[in-house]
């Protein structure tokens, strides 16, 4: 039985998948109704819990579960999945709470069709994560693009680099898939898993989350004879999770993937550093004449503008720019805005980069150090022009958020609910995806020591793993974002000379290249 | 890969008159061959790197004997110390605060256990890969304290005893474990090795942690532990090993600089060296196989296994079919 059709098999449930322009709704949104009880860790737990509910110790509750993913977008789906496919983790009982409906689909997602404006860049180290935990073969059979070729240039016109696969001896520099293709092929890989994943799978919303007192960590003599009842006992080290259909669940652990502006990092009370940027990014999908192979991106003193292959003759558009232009681009007739997109590619706000004086002095400089890159001559290129506009146009404020911890007693976050970060590389998500594996390693390292991988300690080292990754790259970022928001003589010149820098020493070009594939080396300290 | 002690090692140390660390390189044979995956790369056994070239330093305290003294058939005293007792009563409540006096517990008890599980895993040919290779099989913790050890060993799927001469501890040890459904079913007794060798009980695998530098009598002691192993069963055993560098380490910087034991918790004079401990072993029927040394990366704040037995060690042995060639009574 091929792939497809093994997975349609799987159930015959109809699809039902939201608009595909539609954002996936926040949990955020549904969550925050009712506000978390945090009194009633332990004390509560008790006199609502009834005694005759008694049942002995060894045997496993329905209510009761191992680890509960709130969100179930594509960090958490790929916890879910990296746990299942690991043997010392496969036994755990994972629930994801998520009312999104798209968790219902069981089936491949057609290739024909406009695709999705909500696309991700993996990265070549998110693939083989993938590959790992036995999703990719679904995206495969799912519209995905990869591409060879990248070209990163700025208004000015002194400065223009492009990359290529070959210059890091790799095949292909990312992949560009649809978000719904990821989350759709993280289900179908869980339900290859688990065989029933209905029951893994919460389609309500998260109430209220009280996580245990301080004060059952240490467990007294006092507490002995103050007539708990093991019952009682063992709920009160337990996560509480009040749902919305009514059901309480009790978890030993809880993985924050609710975005960033996840409330279980609110009501675990962690707080977060960051700043919104005066920009926002307007994303949607536009169609060639010709198939596009490359990721463009241009530097334009608003923003970045990225075009983003996605198949067939479809791009993807991510343009950043000040909150009013957004809304104006918004709302402008779809003529116009390609218009203005392939201004923005071409000869909008300044020239294409040519080989002129910095560029002789570049060279010469450079020529001294040595090898070059493969790619170093190669010449700039005028980006496909869009033929039209063809999905609805998005558009959302951006920030950089750092959660000050990813762990507490019996919580991680993962994803957006720990960091958020500029999209301008589409880094984003494989950070997130980072998270996930990491995560899930650690959490077998723990079941293979006999840990309560609920342990803080454990959970530590979840995040030491993580946080210098996502701070690097979130600082990176931020500085681009910095660097390029301001039009300023010298500095666009010491900008382009940076370009240049990049183009002509081939060590620095492909540590580059290498630490946006996802490699964890930091560039240029390496 | 670890490597194994040959038969000559325990020969070597058996004839050997005196137990004196720096009586003599230790020599290994037998290189064994381990699965890789359950290993990882730096575990050594090591011989007797850590005395074998330099004399230990003279004990800081001339060895004051105190509570009960060894006895030579070890029958009716305890090999159990009153005053380690009640030292170790006094922080009872502090076993499960992971900031408190057993932090260095509990940071290190990851890498015990996964010297454990290994082990364990090729002794009694369990599945390295499974979630609970301990399934099934019989294992006490002496001196379980509040059951940091107990807990993971039933989560492995182990069936676990855990006792401890201080009541308290088991009391604290009894609450913990009921709030968690996978620890629920640990034993837990107030009572003494010599007790349930008394009881004639045995198990697949006896541990016992970190304690036998606190008792009066460590061949008593190591003689129940062996009376309690079935035979081929599986005994581990880890302690301080008495050379300068554990002094520096484990008693001044811990003890007294780190504060992260109480002061007082090691008494120099009491610490066990690989080699006695192996000496002892053997003539309590136990062959040593393997050892491996506790290290700590202070930047990481973890410890790794390593080769070097010079502070912290741990050791696995297999209890002999034959008569033990000392008997208590």
């Amino acid at each position: 039985m091929t792939p497809p059709a093994r997975a349609s098999a799987l159930l015959s449930r109809g699809r039902c998948f939201p608009a595909a322009s539609r954002f996936r709704r926040p949990l955020v949104r549904a969550f925050c109704d009712a506000p978390p009880s945090l009194q009633d860790a332990a004390a509560g737990v008790a006199s609502s819990q009834d005694q005759s509910e008694k049942v002995d110790g060894m045997k496993a509750r329905p209510d009761e579960l191992d680890i509960a993913i709130v969100g179930g977008g594509m960090v958490g789906l790929a916890v879910a999945c990296a746990l299942s496919n690991m043997l010392l983790t496969k036994h755990l009982r994972v629930g994801i709470i998520d009312s999104n409906p798209a968790l219902k689909s069981r089936n491949y997602l057609k290739k024909d069709g406009i695709p999705d404006s909500r696309v991700s860049t993996v990265t070549p180290a998110t693939i083989s994560f993938f590959r790992e935990i036995g999703a990719w073969e679904h995206v495969q059979y799912q519209r995905h693009a990869f591409f060879g070729k990248m070209q990163v240039w700025d208004y000015t016109g002194l400065g223009y680099t492009r990359y290529s696969a070959r210059d890091v001896g790799k095949e292909y520099l990312g992949c560009v898939v649809e978000n719904k293709v990821l989350c759709n092929s993280l289900l179908l890989r869980l339900q290859e898993e688990n065989g029933d994943i209905e029951k893994m799978i919460y389609p309500t919303r998260l109430i209220s989350l009280a996580f245990p007192s301080k004060s059952r960590q240490a467990p007294t003599s006092a507490a002995v004879s103050s007539g708990y009842t093991s019952e009682e006992l063992h709920h009160s080290n337990l996560v509480k999770l009040e749902l919305s259909d009514g059901q309480t669940l009790y978890s030993k652990l809880v993985v924050g993937a609710d975005g960033s502006k996840s409330n279980v990092r609110r009501t675990a009370g962690i707080k977060t550093t960051g700043w919104n940027y005066p920009q926002s990014a307007i994303i949607c999908t536009v169609e060639h004449i010709t198939e596009n192979d490359c990721a463009w991106q241009r530097f334009l003193p608003c923003g970045p503008i990225a075009l983003l292959p996605i198949g067939d003759n479809f791009s993807n558009v991510v343009w950043t720019m000040s909150p009013e232009e957004s809304l104006r681009h918004k709302s402008m007739s779809p003529e116009d805005f390609v218009k203005s997109v392939n201004n923005a590619l071409d000869f909008g706000y300044g020239p294409h980069p040519h080989s002129g004086s910095l560029d002789y002095y570049m060279e010469k400089l450079f020529s001294d150090i040595g090898s070059t890159a493969a790619s170093t001559k190669e010449c700039f290129e005028v980006p496909p022009k869009a033929i039209g506009v063809v999905s609805e146009r998005m558009a959302f404020p951006l920030s950089l958020k750092h959660s000050h911890d990813y762990v507490s007693k019996r919580l991680a976050l993962v994803g957006d609910a720990a960091h958020t970060v500029h999209p301008l590389a589409g880094q984003g998500v494989n950070l997130g995806f980072g998270d996930a594996a990491a995560l899930a390693k650690v959490i077998a390292d723990g079941v293979s020591v006999g840990a309560d991988f609920g342990d803080i300690s454990l959970l530590k080292r979840y995040e030491n793993d993580r946080k210098a990754a996502n701070v690097a790259m979130a600082a990176v970022l931020d500085g681009f974002q910095k660097i390029y928001s301001v039009d300023f003589g010298p500095l666009n010149v010491l900008r382009a000379a940076a370009f240049h820098g990049a183009q002509y020493i081939s060590p620095l070009k492909k540590n580059i290249i290498s630490y946006a594939m996802g490699d964890t080396k930091w560039p240029l300290f390496s | 890969m670890l490597r194994r002690l040959g038969p000559s090692l325990r020969r070597a140390l058996l004839t050997s008159s005196s137990a004196v660390p720096g009586c003599g390189g230790v020599q290994l044979t037998e290189p064994g061959l381990l699965p890789l995956h359950a290993l990882p790369p730096q575990w050594r056994l090591c011989s007797s790197a850590a005395s074998s070239n330099s004399p230990p330093p003279p004990p800081p305290h001339p060895s004051p004997s105190q509570g009960p003294k060894r006895s030579a058939d070890g029958s009716t005293v305890s090999s159990l110390n009153p005053a380690e007792v009640a030292k170790f009563a006094a922080i009872a409540e502090t076993w499960w605060d992971s900031e408190g006096p057993f932090k260095p517990l509990h940071v290190m008890n990851p890498t015990r256990l996964s010297f454990i599980r290994s082990t364990l895993c090729r002794h009694f040919r369990r599945d390295p890969n499974s979630s609970k290779p301990l399934e099934g099989l019989k294992v006490i913790d002496v001196g379980c304290g509040g059951g940091i050890l107990a807990e993971p060993l039933a989560r492995m799927g182990a069936t676990v005893t855990g006792i401890d001469a201080v009541d308290k501890n088991i009391k604290i040890a009894r609450v913990h474990a009921a709030s968690d459904s996978s620890t629920a079913s640990i034993e837990y007794v107030c009572t003494t090795a010599e007790d349930l060798v008394k009881e004639h009980k045995q198990f697949d695998a006896v541990i016992s942690l970190e304690v036998i530098e606190h008792v009066a009598n460590p061949l008593g002691f190591c003689e129940s532990l062996s009376a309690l192993t079935v035979p081929n069963g599986a005994t581990v055993i880890s302690t301080i090993n008495r050379s300068m560098r554990a002094y520096a380490t484990a008693i001044v910087a811990a003890e007294y600089i780190l504060n992260w034991l109480p002061k007082g918790t090691h008494q120099w004079s009491k610490l066990v060296t690989p080699e006695e401990l192996v000496l002892i072993l053997e003539r309590a029927s136990i062959s040593v196989q393997e050892m491996a040394g506790f290290v700590y990366n202070p930047l990481r704040g973890e410890w790794s296994l390593s080769d070097d037995l010079s502070v912290n060690y741990i050791a696995y042995g297999i209890k002999r079919v034959e008569t033990p060639s000392v008997v208590s009574n």
